[in-house]
């Protein structure tokens, strides 16, 4: 989905205001990518995502990578230029639940797993994956 | 020592052998754990989006019950609390202007004065009692075992209890305490952490990668501190698609009561792999 916000600004400008990291510091080592423990799960690997934003392309919106991002900071950890991808990723989910997208119905979760879960595993997940 | 006792949802109710063992061992080493009155859910994910002070309301307005009790600084256990605690505690230490926007919304608290300090259980245990002081009854000889941090103790690197990529703590301790630890390359590797509610298979292919990478190693058991790393690492494994024989898992502080003598104080009911078996095995469990 592309998001209503895409009539008035850019994604670089709206991802750098959410994110408050520079984008264009990245070089591309993709050290993200190489330490990311979910990339082989995701359509687009971390430091492609960046090239999407660095490229105002609005449908990295519909990638599967921003939400298998578990914001485990290892790339933010090992980023070289100080580019924390963890709040990148963030910035990128918030464009789409800020528009009312939830990606997780609670009334689709079994019985079985509200009664053994973890009360952490739940609060976070609704908390990355609604709006 | 006394100090203030952040204990968070999980460990009263999924963790509970978490918060009890921690309170058994606390009891011998004269650490007194006060509870925060009044606690609230710390909001489990520190809030990554620069604009988003509503979320940085939940784990400040704990570090104020602590201010309000007259300590400077509180402990907690589980991971999550300790990364999001700490984390919101260093933005506003670090960015008065919003301190003082969280202060003025939250006007029926008292003020923050970002004066607190978060302490996880593992660095009060280290830097306060001193791991070479621990009053060891029952060495964990024999016993082989691998520690597994995953992300929320280590990384970001401004709130690391150690190194973020080398970290020692776990197996400084569990070496103290006699048993062999053993090295692995997946020590450091998230879990698939929240994951585990809609992308479970995600989940159970770190589950498989870690634990077989430990079980490589030599590992007998797997040790760790964080309740959700504990689920996806432990209750996860009945769902696996691949083999993999159980792997126990425990937490750091039911091997410590262990080897201090605390048996009465184990509740392995709660794990989906019982450990019983293989403390028995070793002779350190009757």
């Amino acid at each position: 989905m592309i998001p209503k916000i895409a009539e008035d600004t850019t994604l670089l400008e709206k991802v750098e205001e959410l994110s408050g990291e520079k984008v264009y510091s990245c070089h591309k080592c993709g050290k993200c990518s190489a330490g990311c423990p979910i990339g082989a799960a995701m359509d687009l690997r971390p430091h492609q995502v960046i090239e999407f934003i660095q490229a105002n392309d609005w449908n990295v919106l519909n990638s599967r990578t921003i939400w298998l991002c578990a914001s485990c900071f290892q790339c933010a950890v090992r980023c070289p230029k100080d580019v924390d991808l963890t709040k990148v990723m963030e910035a990128l989910r918030l464009l789409i639940l800020r528009e009312d997208a939830d990606q997780v119905e609670i009334c689709t979760l079994t019985r079985e797993d509200l009664e053994q879960l973890p009360p952490i595993a739940l609060v976070s997940n609704f908390r990355k994956s609604t709006g | 020592m006394k100090i203030p006792y952040y204990p968070g949802c999980t460990l009263k109710t999924t963790a509970k052998n978490f918060e009890d063992t921690t309170l058994a061992i606390s009891n011998v080493l004269g650490i007194e754990l006060i509870e925060l009155p009044r606690w609230n859910c710390c909001g489990t994910v520190y809030s990554l989006a620069s604009d988003d002070l509503m979320h940085q309301l939940a784990p400040i307005r704990n570090l104020i019950r602590v201010q309000e009790m007259g300590y400077n600084n509180v402990t907690t256990l589980c991971s999550m609390c300790y990364n999001t605690l700490e984390q919101a505690n260093q933005l506003v230490k670090g960015d008065p202007e919003k301190l003082e926007k969280m202060n003025s919304f939250m006007d029926q608290e008292e003020d923050y004065t970002g004066e607190v300090t978060v302490v996880h259980y593992l660095t009060l245990l280290q830097k306060e009692i001193g791991f070479e002081n621990l009053p060891v009854k029952v060495p964990l000889t024999g016993l082989t075992v691998v520690p597994y941090y995953g992300c929320l103790l280590l990384r970001p690197e401004e709130i690391s209890i150690d190194n973020p990529e080398k970290p020692t703590i776990m197996a400084e301790l569990l070496t103290v305490l006699g048993a062999d630890v053993a090295d692995h390359p997946y020590k450091l590797e998230c879990c698939g952490s929240y994951h585990t509610v809609n992308y479970k298979d995600v989940v159970c292919e770190k589950t498989y990668n870690i634990l077989n990478s430990a079980r490589k190693r030599g590992a007998e058991a797997v040790v760790l501190s964080c309740p959700l790393c504990e689920f996806n690492l432990d209750v996860r494994q009945k769902d696996l698609k691949k083999e993999l024989a159980p792997m126990p898992i425990l937490y750091f502080s039911q091997l410590l009561a262990l080897s201090l003598g605390l048996d009465d104080s184990l509740e392995f009911d709660q794990h989906y792999v019982n450990p019983e078996p293989l403390l028995k095995e070793k002779g350190l469990l009757r």
